[in-house]
């Protein structure tokens, strides 16, 4: 097979050797060319193209400051192409360098040196790195928030007691609410700053409370997260107690809310021993909690809204009766589904119905309330689901950020027989989806009967939020969804639905 | 804890205290007396010659040739096959030598001496480009090369560094970092100030102009002439720096072609090797992967102290051979190693990253906690000796030889 030898010399042309390596490699790979090679006349150059059956004429009587191209193709029209190719590459004005991407620390020891200032890592590496990742930063001096989750209990309390030494704050692990400085941080709303404190164990509570705070005309200073395990026996309180030391001297705080299940009687004793010997107002909001014995400065709220309301000093939120906004069941069925993204707003709307003397059963049950799970059987009690549970989002994200987790359960429920009606809460804000309203409403759109169950709904969040709060409202009512203020007051109204329950919490 | 930052500081101090200074150019036989008749030095961690890839058994049988061990170079492979040679490492004898690294008493090597410590390392003269011995060739060509350093060139280059007392060369290094070297795969600029810097003194030393001309245009000729230099300035520098207690700082990164070897401060001159890997990069015409021989060469000494790879911030030209291609990714490298070293070098800065020092001091801990392996820029030599150099590209060094490296230097501090 005869092959074609093309050169071409440009005079006093100069590229970089790199530049023209690749621009080689590149005109070798076209079709039908055998070898290309763009390289300065030296004569060592000249020697490794007539080595390779690049040289003709041409390129032999190039000098070391001239460019040479030479092609080797199967045919005339192949090497033509490849060479006119390769000289509208010499010609093309350079582009601005693609930005390449902008470097990334990899190492929270980089990552401090390119950004000095800062007081604060989050960490949300898989379980399993997490506890030497929260230790690197501790010792690196910053606080720690920790939104990983599967970390073991032991390292939870290694870590917070290093962290307690070094009078550094360790948030979490499983924490997924915080806000330092009017800064949210992870899953959390924009609320203006405002001399109301809130420590809580991992999320939603947090965000409900500083939510209807906000919505109350009031405003957050730092809202603390300590992790789900902080008021277990092991752990001890340890990042609560801080928490409290930290409100108790910040002069910006006024009143203070924690919230979190009702803690162990040891456990609870030393949180409000350390309340009583503040000068402030405390509000201890232990969901489902029964009577305790309190101090004087501090006040029980056994749910979210009375949380906030206690804080607010007044009521939290519009005034709002569940009565007048019910709308009944289909004829002969009573069973509520809640099913809930949030996991102390399923414990707040536990505690809501058992108020109203209603059994419930649920994956993440609240003093009195029955466990459920999938083999559990419908025995007709009302539902009360935690989605975020683990069962529910292994592989898969947290139905905060992924409203599609809710959808097997939420396409059951419409369907199921029994189901007199559907309890949502929606949960805006940082880290959540971008629109959960409109999410539903396509989703009921598609999956909902003619006569279905009616379904009621809570948005937690503010009007500063991303997704607004006004807006995702309007997309629900627009789509036949009944919104309570709170999901307090969305636990009332279903009750008031199924005529059942007095005014309200 | 406190006992390794202790350490490892007094490590990065010794590094930056450095003073290297070229002051000779004289047969090995006087630098090494140790290195006898029959003994070959070559690059990378120990190995014999049945491990020895393609290049290596062709350097070994060229150089055999060029002592007058071997008549031919068939003879000489039987000999080196029968055992006949005695193979060391560079790196055991103060020494280093870049690709197959072949060094010899017959050769001459230029000295480097480390004016803070009083150390000296050796280095071959750098050949040139294209078909030399430290790709592997072994034909006429080469020898004749290697016959006009030893009874002209070296000579006359170590004449005149005698006459002007040496050259100190951290500051060409500096100043070569500010016009686009990296001292690995770009030596131009440092190659040029050097010549700047001798020339006076080999036309004042030298008594035959055409002789002369000829050792000028050989320097003004390499574009890597400074390589060389750059090595046996790197093993000046980190020689002092071996042997300090609880020290996980790497002190020599070397290949040999089959394995990549590296030395630890804390545990003094054990080797930790594992199988080098492949370069990346871009070829010669008419070469590709398929010729490509695994990575090779005591060249890796300048990774060590900071440059090649380390420094491809100040070289964006080298950025290309990374595959991404954009010039602007060669600062993300020097970012990224600065991941696993201790410290910057204050000295040696790179201007487009807003004076940057270059990364300096290797720990291991870090390379095994990031698992971020020094990146390396090289030479690739084809596969089969006597051809030479198809390509240059980068290279990473093995996690293993770091994690390997971690253990032992864990245990020699009692922690299991």
């Amino acid at each position: 097979m005869s092959e074609t030898v093309v050169n071409q010399v440009r005079r006093g042309f100069y590229l970089d050797s790199v530049a023209l390596m690749r621009l080689s490699r590149q005109i070798a790979g076209m079709d039908g060319v055998a070898e290309a090679a763009l390289m300065m006349g030296t004569s060592a150059n000249k020697q490794i193209m007539e080595d390779a059956g690049l040289l003709a004429e041409g390129g032999q009587a190039a000098q070391g400051g001239d460019l040479v191209i030479g092609i080797r193709a199967a045919t005339q029209a192949a090497a033509d192409a490849a060479l006119s190719a390769a000289l509208e590459d010499l010609d093309r004005p350079t582009s601005p360098g693609a930005a390449a991407a902008a470097w990334r620390p990899r190492t929270i020891r980089a990552a401090l040196k390119s950004a000095p200032d800062s007081n604060l890592a989050l960490i949300s590496v898989p379980g399993d790195f997490a506890a030497a990742e929260a230790r690197k930063a501790l010792r690196a001096g910053l606080h720690v928030m920790m939104f990983s989750d599967n970390v073991s209990i032991e390292d939870e309390v290694a870590l917070k007691r290093e962290a307690r030494e070094l009078g550094r704050l360790l948030m979490g692990p499983d924490c997924g609410t915080a806000i330092i400085g009017g800064v949210p941080l992870a899953f959390a709303n924009v609320v203006p700053r405002g001399d109301i404190g809130l420590i809580g164990a991992s999320g939603t509570g947090t965000q409900e409370i500083s939510c209807l705070v906000a919505q109350g005309g009031k405003g957050i200073s730092h809202a603390i997260g300590v992790g789900g395990r902080d008021l277990k026996a092991e752990v001890g309180g340890i990042m609560t107690l801080m928490a409290l030391d930290a409100f108790d001297a910040d002069p910006g705080t006024r009143h203070v809310v924690l919230v979190s299940k009702p803690p162990s009687p040891a456990i609870a004793a030393k949180v409000l021993d350390r309340m009583a010997s503040s000068k402030k107002a405390f509000t201890a909001c232990f969901i489902g909690a029964g009577n305790i014995e309190l101090p004087a400065n501090v006040t029980l709220a056994t749910t979210l809204k009375a949380g906030a309301a206690q804080a607010l000093g007044g009521a939290a939120g519009p005034d709002f009766d569940p009565r007048a906004h019910a709308e009944p069941p289909p004829k002969g069925r009573r069973q509520v589904r809640g099913l809930f993204a949030g996991g102390t707003l399923c414990a707040e709307a536990q505690v809501v119905f058992q108020a109203a003397g209603q059994a419930v059963v649920s994956n993440a049950p609240v003093p009195g309330a029955r466990p459920y799970t999938a083999d559990s059987g419908d025995t007709g009690d009302h539902w009360m689901l935690d989605l975020g549970d683990d069962q529910y989002t292994r592989g898969k994200p947290h139905p905060m950020i992924d409203p599609s987790v809710r959808d097997a359960a939420l396409a059951e429920a419409l369907e199921a027989p029994g189901v007199g009606l559907v309890l949502l809460d929606l949960v805006i804000g940082y880290g959540a989806h971008a629109d959960p309203a409109g999410y539903l409403a396509a989703f009921l759109d598609q999956h909902r009967a003619a006569k279905g169950p009616p379904i009621v709904a809570s948005v937690t969040g503010t009007e500063a939020d991303p997704q607004t709060r006004s807006a995702q409202v309007a997309i629900l009512e627009a789509a036949g969804v009944r919104v309570a203020p709170s999901n307090a007051d969305a636990a009332a109204l279903a009750l008031a639905c199924l005529g059942l329950g007095s005014k309200g919490p | 804890m406190e006992k390794i930052a202790q350490a490892n500081t007094e490590a990065l101090r010794r590094m930056l205290a450095g003073d290297p200074v070229l002051i000779d150019v004289i047969p090995a036989a006087e630098a090494m007396p140790a290195l006898a008749d029959r003994m070959i030095l070559h690059a990378g961690p120990p190995i014999g010659w049945d491990r020895m890839c393609g290049p290596m058994r062709g350097a070994v049988t060229g150089i055999a040739c060029f002592e007058g061990w071997a008549p031919d170079l068939d003879a000489a492979a039987q000999l080196a096959a029968d055992g006949g040679f005695a193979f060391h490492p560079n790196h055991h004898f103060d020494a280093v030598g870049p690709m197959t690294g072949m060094t010899t008493r017959g050769q001459p090597v230029m000295v480097v001496e480390n004016r803070a410590f009083g150390n000296r390392a050796y280095c071959t003269v750098n050949e040139g480009l294209g078909k030399v011995m430290r790709f592997g060739g072994n034909d006429a060509e080469v020898l004749d090369r290697l016959r006009w350093l030893r009874d002209d060139f070296g000579p006359a280059m170590g004449a005149a560094l005698r006459e002007m007392g040496g050259i100190p060369l951290k500051n060409i290094v500096a100043r070569g970092l500010t016009m686009g070297d990296e001292m690995h795969q770009r030596n131009l600029a440092c190659s040029a100030l050097i010549l700047r810097q001798l020339a006076p003194a080999l036309a004042r030393t030298s008594g035959d102009r055409a002789a002369l001309a000829r050792a000028l245009a050989f320097i003004g000729g390499n574009d890597q002439f400074f390589l060389n230099v750059a090595m046996a300035m790197g093993k000046a520098i980190m020689d002092p720096v071996r042997g300090i207690e609880g020290s996980s700082v790497v002190t020599a990164m070397s290949r040999n072609g089959t394995e990549f070897g590296i030395r630890v401060s804390g545990t003094g001159d054990t080797w930790f090797t594992a199988p080098v890997e492949m370069p990346e990069g871009l070829y010669f015409p008419g070469y590709s992967e398929a010729d490509a021989n695994p990575d090779m060469g005591d060249s890796t000494i300048v990774e060590t102290i900071g440059l090649g790879g380390f420094a491809m911030g100040a070289a964006p030209a080298v950025a290309g051979f990374v595959g991404a291609g954009a010039a602007s990714e060669a600062a993300n490298f020097t970012h990224t190693m600065a991941e696993i070293t201790l410290g910057e070098n204050p000295e040696w800065t790179i201007p487009a990253l807003d004076y940057l020092g270059v990364p300096t001091g290797i720990d291991i801990r870090l390379v095994v906690e990031t698992g971020l392996a020094p990146t390396i820029n090289t030479g690739i030599a084809h596969k089969e000796p006597g051809i030479g150099q198809v390509g240059a590209g980068v290279v990473r060094a093995p996690l293993a030889c770091f994690n390997k490296a971690l253990v032992a230097f864990a245990e020699s501090l009692g922690v299991s």
